[in-house]
C-alpha cells in the first residue's frame, strides 16, 4: 500500500508532469524538435545554463562546505543567527533575490561600483549569473552536510592524533571520507537548482542573446510567442541533458562509495 | 533520479511485488477520479453575492482599483445586486495564458490586441470578432510610447533619430518577452519608415544602430523601469506614456523628465468578455455592463486621473488632461497590418528582431 502511494503521488506530482513535456514534444517530431533547440542562439544558452551551473555546484562544494564546517565545529556570538540566514536564499522570492543582487552589483551599485573600478562588470555579464545561481544553491550543500558533521564521532579524531597522524592526515583520512557523499548530494542539488533557475538570473543576466541568455528564459520567449511545442522541444532537451548528468553524478558516487568502503 | 530509489525499484521488481503496487496505484487513481466526479459542478446562478473576475495586467492595479468600487456601486442602483469583482495582475501575455488553460476570467483587459486574439484563437474562448463589439476598437483608454530621459535631458533626446546616436544607451524590455515592449519596437520601425521614406534598407540599418544601443534585454516593463531608475543605467527609457507617469510619480520630477517623439504608436490596451466563462458562470450581463461602463463619463475621468489617454476626453478632468502632450501617434493597423502580421514579421523566430540583432 505504501507503494502504491509512492508510486501514486510520484507520478501525479512528478512523472505525469514530466511525462507531458515528451507528449507536448512529440507533436513537432523529432526532425521539428531538433530544429527547434540546435540553433546557435539555443545552443549557446544551453552551454552557458550548464556551465555556469556547475561552475556554481563547484564553489557551492567548497564555499558551503566551510560554512557547515564553522557552523557545527565553532561557538561564536551570532552562530544561531548565521545558522538560520542560510535558509534565506530559500525562502526568498527568486525575484527579490535577483532585482537584490543586480541592484547591489550593477555598476553603479553598492558593491559593483568597486568592482567597476577594478574593471570588472559584475551585473548584466555571466559573472552576475554566477552570482546568482550561487546565491541560490548556497542552502543545499550546508543544509545535507551539516547533520553529518555533527554525527561525526570526535573519538576516532582523538584516536588518530593519539597514534601520530597530522592534523592533516586526519583530516584526509578521518573526517573528510564520511563527508564525500553527502558533499556530493548538496552539490548535485544545487547545481541541478540553478539549471532551472529563472526568476533570479532574468534580472542580472541582461538576456544578451548568445551571451547572457540562459536556457529557461528562451522557454519564456518561446511561451511568450505562443510557440507552444518549442517551449516544450527546449524543455524536453533540458530535461535529458540534466537527467544524464545527474545520472553520471550519482553513478560516480555509487562507485566512490564502494571503493571507500574496500 | 536518487540510487536509493532505483535500487528500491530493483528490489520491488525481484520480490515481485511490483503487482501489489500497481494495485495500489490504481486504487489511487481511481479515487482521485471518484473525488474529482463528485466535486460540486459549476457555480453558475446565485442571485447575490455574485463576483466577476477581471484578469489584467500590471500597470493597470491602479485604475481598476478605483474603478471597481465606482462600477460595483453603479450596479447596485441599477440593480440593486452587490457584486464583488476580483482583480487579477500580471504579464498580459501570462495572464492570457492563464485565462487559455482554464483561469476563469469573466471579463479581460489586456496590454496588446494580439493576447486576447489567442484567448479567442487558441483557447476558442470569446468570438475572434471580439474587437468589433465595445466602441473604438474595444479600446476605452489608450496610451502611447514616449521616453524618459533624465532631468534636463543631458544627451538631449529629442526624437527616434538621436536613438541610434553612437554613445546612446537605450533602455527597453525585450520585445520577445515584454508584450508592451512590442510597441517600443514599432514605434521606432513606425517612425524610420516615415523618415527614410519606406526605403528598407535604410530603415533597417537604422533599426540595427538603434538595437544596438540596448546594452540589457530586461524580461518585462517592470525590470526596465528599475534598471533605468535605480541603477542609473541608460539615457533614454522607452515606455508606455502611463508608465512613465507613474515612473516620475516613483522615483521624483527631479529626477526625469518625459520627452515627445515627432511620431509614436497608438497603444490599444483592449478589453473583452470571455463569452465561454461568463455562460458557465451566468455573468453574461454583468460583464457586459462592467465594460461598457468603461466609456461612462466617471469612468473616463478615472482613466485620465491614472495617466491614460480617455477616448472621450471631454468627461476628463482638465488638469489631468493638461498632463497629456499632443503627439501624432500611428496605430498598428495602418502601419503594420495589423498585430498578427506584425507579431508573425516582427518578432517571430528568425523575424526581423532577431535579424537586426545578428552582428
Amino acid at each position: 500500500m505504501s507503494l502504491g502511494f509512492t508510486l501514486t503521488y510520484l507520478g501525479l506530482i512528478v512523472l505525469i508532469p514530466l511525462a507531458m513535456v515528451f507528449v507536448k514534444t512529440s507533436g513537432l517530431g523529432f526532425a521539428g524538435a531538433w530544429a527547434a533547440v540546435s540553433t546557435p542562439r539555443v545552443l549557446a544558452a544551453v552551454r552557458l545554463t550548464f556551465g555556469l551551473s556547475l561552475v556554481a555546484g563547484v564553489i557551492n562544494c567548497v564555499c558551503g562546505f566551510l560554512v557547515a564546517w564553522v557552523l557545527v565545529r565553532y561557538r561564536f556570538p551570532g552562530r544561531r543567527f548565521l545558522d538560520a540566514s542560510v535558509d534565506l536564499p530559500f525562502a526568498m522570492p527568486t525575484a527579490v533575490a535577483g532585482i537584490t543582487l543586480t541592484t547591489l552589483y550593477a555598476p553603479k551599485g553598492w558593491i559593483g561600483q568597486y568592482f567597476e573600478q577594478a574593471g570588472i562588470q559584475v551585473a548584466y555579464t555571466p559573472l552576475g549569473i554566477l552570482l546568482a545561481l550561487t546565491f541560490i544553491g548556497l542552502p543545499f550543500v550546508v543544509r545535507t552536510l551539516q547533520p553529518v558533521l555533527e554525527e561525526l564521532d570526535a573519538a576516532q579524531e582523538e584516536a588518530a592524533a593519539s597514534l601520530g597522524a597530522t592534523r592533516w592526515q586526519t583530516f584526509r583520512r578521518i573526517v573528510f571520507p564520511p563527508l564525500v557523499p553527502a558533499l556530493i548530494t548538496g552539490s548535485t542539488l544545487a547545481f541541478a537548482r540553478a539549471v532551472g533557475e529563472y526568476g533570479s538570473v532574468v534580472f542580472i543576466a541582461g538576456n544578451m542573446p548568445g551571451k547572457t541568455e540562459i536556457v529557461p528564459l528562451l522557454i519564456i520567449t518561446k511561451l511568450e510567442q505562443n510557440d507552444y511545442a518549442g517551449a516544450t522541444a527546449l524543455a524536453a532537451l533540458m530535461l535529458v541533458i540534466s537527467f544524464a548528468l545527474l545520472l553520471l553524478i550519482n553513478t560516480l558516487q555509487r562507485r566512490m562509495a564502494r571503493r571507500h568502503r574496500k | 533520479m536518487d540510487i536509493d530509489q532505483l535500487s528500491g525499484a530493483e528490489r520491488v521488481l525481484r520480490r515481485g511485488e511490483f503487482l501489489r503496487g500497481m494495485m495500489g496505484l490504481a486504487m489511487g487513481l481511481g479515487g482521485g477520479l471518484l473525488w474529482a466526479g463528485c466535486k460540486p459542478s459549476g457555480s453558475a446562478g446565485g442571485g447575490k453575492g455574485r463576483s466577476l473576475l477581471n484578469v489584467s495586467y500590471d500597470p493597470t492595479r491602479e485604475f481598476y482599483g478605483e474603478y471597481n468600487p465606482l462600477f460595483a456601486e453603479h450596479w447596485l442602483a441599477k440593480t440593486g445586486e452587490r457584486v464583488e469583482i476580483r482583480q487579477s495582475h500580471g504579464g498580459s501575455g501570462k495572464q492570457a495564458r492563464a485565462v487559455i488553460d482554464g483561469l476563469p476570467a469573466d471579463v479581460v483587459t489586456l496590454a496588446l490586441p494580439l493576447d486576447i486574439d489567442e484567448v479567442a484563437g487558441r483557447g476558442g474562448l470569446l468570438s475572434k470578432a471580439w474587437r468589433e463589439r465595445l466602441p473604438m476598437r474595444s479600446a476605452p483608454y489608450t496610451s502611447t510610447i514616449v521616453f524618459l530621459v533624465r532631468k534636463g535631458n543631458p544627451k538631449g533626446l529629442r526624437d527616434w533619430a538621436d536613438l541610434a546616436r553612437e554613445g546612446v544607451q537605450v533602455i527597453t524590455p525585450s520585445p520577445k518577452t515584454g508584450g508592451g515592449a512590442r510597441y517600443n519596437y514599432l514605434a521606432a520601425w513606425a517612425w524610420a519608415e516615415e523618415a527614410f521614406q519606406r526605403d528598407p534598407a535604410r530603415v533597417r540599418e537604422y533599426m540595427r544602430r538603434f538595437l544596438k544601443n540596448v546594452p540589457v534585454w530586461d524580461s518585462g516593463a517592470r525590470g526596465a523601469t528599475s534598471t533605468f531608475a535605480q541603477r542609473k543605467i541608460g539615457d533614454v527609457l522607452l515606455t508606455w506614456e502611463n508608465e512613465a507617469f507613474l515612473a516620475m510619480r516613483e522615483f521624483g520630477a527631479d529626477q526625469v523628465e518625459v520627452v515627445v517623439p515627432s511620431v509614436s504608436l497608438l497603444a490599444e490596451p483592449p478589453v473583452a468578455v470571455v463569452d465561454a466563462n461568463v455562460k458557465a458562470r451566468g455573468t453574461e450581463a454583468l460583464a457586459a455592463e462592467y465594460l461598457s461602463f468603461l466609456y461612462s463619463p466617471g469612468a473616463q475621468r478615472l482613466a485620465a486621473k491614472h495617466f491614460f489617454r480617455p477616448v472621450h476626453p471631454e468627461h476628463a478632468a482638465p488638469e489631468d488632461l493638461a498632463r497629456f502632450q499632443t503627439i501624432r501617434m500611428r496605430d498598428v493597423e495602418e502601419a503594420f497590418g495589423g498585430w498578427a502580421k506584425a507579431q508573425a514579421e516582427h518578432f517571430g523566430d528568425g523575424g526581423n528582431f532577431d535579424q537586426l540583432q545578428r552582428p
